[in-house]
């Protein structure tokens, strides 16, 4: 990551879910937190996400994930981006069941953000995932509270 | 004859449940309270609610929303439903379902049957509604973009089973415009797309009388983060869009109106919600009469479905939800819902399990049998605080059709199609979002377990486990049921669909009844359509 620019992170939902709130509520917050956000948005495949990866030199993947598809989508969203002998950390953000966290960290998830997570926490494992230069994260979840 | 005595006819005519109408220790109740010259419920502007005697005719209809994994797992729970006292049934469809995607879709990979039923053809249809009397129960499909195809394949299972189309009664979603605005499920443009829900509505006006073709959701908005008045406004004011495309297609007001349904969100500050169905019903009556010149009682009278707040659900402290869901259904009640879905307390995590489903209906069965709020009509009309409420919002609501209308010039369609495309509704209700966030993680609003209370979340519930092997058996019998059909057919049902569908004047109906009875599938039909119609894709904002 370049030192003279902002974190540079880019927000997608991936595949068919349309559930944004959260997703555009977190671009506010990143923002507000002097982040550059690269919204992406609906419908994202993981090509698309590694394409945009490249040209838009992102240092951060955040993935919004309501449907259930994450022990499907994520993994995939992430061998995209090795594939492309990318290390970009990926931070999942929406509704991950307890018992699939350890799943999410095999896969190589940077982190999961759960519902409730406060803008501090969203801000603080952006932070970190970006100076983060590999994939050892941990998929811990930052607020397991209620979606808002 | 006075306002009362309409009333009081109405009354005498209406059913009554055996049930005695009195308190807990033996007060007896009057159906209504009110001084001379109030609103009474029944009565225009119907502030007070559609009907004279409300709930001590009929209760509202405990309609729980279910769908996961195939077709033959959700038939399975529809039947638990039925057997614990549901009164009717409710469709949830997965993603690729609602978006016109078959299983094998490349873009549908992970999330066949996992948060709604996978239909493919009417064969899965066929399987879903298994032993259960189409002309008995009442259905309840919540699809909006693939809304007409999905509707074709319930009239074929129809059909087949010999039940005539007439006894069909039920209500689809088939709501596009709240699709662009919040939930963003839309495959086509705007326009073509409004095309459909007029065919719909034209097909159910001639040929399903018991049948509600639209349910115009607010739910939706407001769960994408609108505010209650958002949510009223922009709901009416689609339902106003509704009303001018049916028009515009020919129908007349009266004979389509009266099967229009409203589906709004009961959210957690009881009172505004309250206010908020009240306001909802007394604007649709006005502007119904005023603007569209309805004449007829059923179509200034607006009936509404009403969900609890899923997005007002915490995953911690997940039992704290049933609390929640409690005081929501009670608003919904005492603003006089016609049918409720109780969310399950564990909904921030998972689907709900069957056990969790089970105590969301048992909710609205406390509300019903042990309350005593179902023996009065409108209980809190003419509370100085509610009635005030109500006139704000109505009053902040017609601010935005004012606005809509500048914007279309005139037209509330053209008003809300350009709204749509250029933003507006999407920026609105994400703004509402975002100060939401704000007023939590600034603590000037305090939600329980989340930024307070937060000690004792140290229980997780179980979860629904949606077997990943769904997905391999509906690929299979996909894969069969493309085996076994007639090509031929297929294909001639497919051009057939396209070509009808560069002819605006035309209703795509029969040609997707046609199409379903072939086992076409919904990705074909929806890819069909989509050759004339071409594919929508919002314009970014945040």
């Amino acid at each position: 990551m370049p030192d003279d620019r902002p974190v540079r992170v880019l927000l997608a939902k991936v595949g068919l879910d349309g559930h944004d709130r959260g997703l555009r509520v977190v671009a506010r917050i990143l923002r507000d937190g002097g982040f550059e956000v690269v919204f992406a948005g609906l419908r994202q495949t993981t090509d698309m996400i590694t394409a945009s990866v490249i040209e838009e030199d992102v240092d951060v993947v955040g993935v919004s994930m309501h449907n259930g598809a994450h022990l499907t989508l994520a993994p995939a969203v992430v061998a995209s981006l090795r594939d492309a002998g990318l290390n970009t950390p990926v931070v999942v953000g929406g509704i991950v069941p307890d018992v699939d966290l350890p799943k999410m960290l095999e896969a190589g998830i940077y982190a999961v953000l759960g519902p409730g997570a406060s803008n501090a926490e969203v801000v603080a494992i952006i932070k970190a995932a970006a100076g983060a230069t590999t994939d050892e994260g941990t998929a811990k979840p930052a607020g397991t509270g209620g979606r808002t | 004859m006075g306002d009362r005595q309409k009333w009081q006819a109405e009354y005498d005519r209406s059913s009554r449940r055996d049930v005695p109408f009195e308190t807990m220790s033996g007060v007896p109740l009057e159906p209504v309270y009110g001084p001379e010259g109030a609103e009474l419920p029944g009565q225009w502007p119907y502030t007070r609610g559609p009907y004279a005697s409300m709930y001590r005719s009929r209760l509202w209809t405990m309609r729980q929303f279910a769908g996961f994994g195939t077709a033959a797992d959700t038939n399975h729970r529809f039947k638990e439903l039925l057997a614990s006292g549901g009164s009717g049934l409710s469709t949830a469809f997965d993603m690729p379902t609602l978006l016109g995607r078959d299983s094998d879709d490349p873009m549908a990979k992970g999330e066949v049957g996992r948060a709604g039923v996978a239909v493919d053809t009417q064969a899965d249809m066929e399987t879903l509604f298994s032993g259960i009397d189409l002309g008995t129960v009442s259905t309840s499909m919540t699809i909006n973009s693939a809304a007409a195809v999905v509707m074709a394949m319930y009239v074929g299972v129809g059909d087949r089973t010999g039940v005539a189309r007439q006894a069909l009664s039920g209500t689809i979603q088939n709501d596009i415009l709240k699709e662009y605005q919040a939930q963003k499920e839309y495959v086509f443009p705007p326009r073509p797309s409004v095309r459909l829900v007029t065919d719909l509505m034209r097909f159910a006006t001639a040929e399903l009388p018991r049948w509600h073709p639209v349910s115009i959701s607010g739910y939706h908005i407001r769960e994408a983060g609108s505010t209650a008045t958002q949510e009223l406004a922009f709901t009416l004011a689609n339902g106003f869009a509704y009303v001018e495309a049916a028009l515009a297609a020919g129908l007349v007001v009266d004979a389509f109106a009266p099967r229009l349904s409203f589906f709004f969100n009961a959210h957690m500050d009881f009172f505004e919600e309250i206010a908020k169905y009240r306001a909802a019903r007394r604007i649709w009556a006005h502007w119904m009469r005023d603007r569209y010149g309805a004449t007829d009682g059923r179509s200034l009278q607006l009936r509404f479905h009403t969900q609890t707040a899923g997005v007002s659900l915490t995953a911690q402290q997940p039992e704290v939800n049933m609390a929640r869901v409690a005081i929501e259904a009670l608003s919904a009640v005492l603003g006089g819902t016609q049918s409720l879905h109780t969310d399950s307390y564990d909904e921030a995590l998972a689907l709900p399990t069957e056990r969790a489903a089970r105590l969301a209906l048992r909710t609205q069965q406390v509300v019903a049998e042990e309350t005593g709020v179902v023996h009065v009509a409108d209980p809190l009309g003419g509370s100085w605080f509610v009635e005030s409420l109500t006139d704000e919002l109505e009053s902040q609501a017609e601010s935005v059709f004012a606005h809509l209308l500048e914007v279309g010039s005139g037209s509330m369609l053209d008003g809300v199609i350009a709204s749509i495309e250029d933003g507006w509704f999407g920026t609105e209700i994400a703004d509402a979002a975002y100060q939401f966030q704000s007023k939590i993680t600034s603590g000037k609003w305090v939600q329980v377990g989340v930024n307070g209370y937060t000690d004792g979340d140290d229980h997780q519930p179980p979860t629904l486990y949606v077997d990943p092997e769904v997905e391999s058996r509906q690929l299979a019998d996909l894969e069969a049921i493309k085996q076994a059909r007639d090509d031929d057919a297929v294909r001639s049902s497919v051009e057939r669909l396209s070509k009808e569908a560069t002819d605006p004047t035309l209703n795509l109906m029969p040609a997707l009844i046609e199409a379903a009875a072939r086992y076409v599938t919904v990705g074909e039909c929806m890819g069909a359509l989509e050759s004339v119609f071409g594919t929508w894709v919002e314009r970014s904002y945040v």
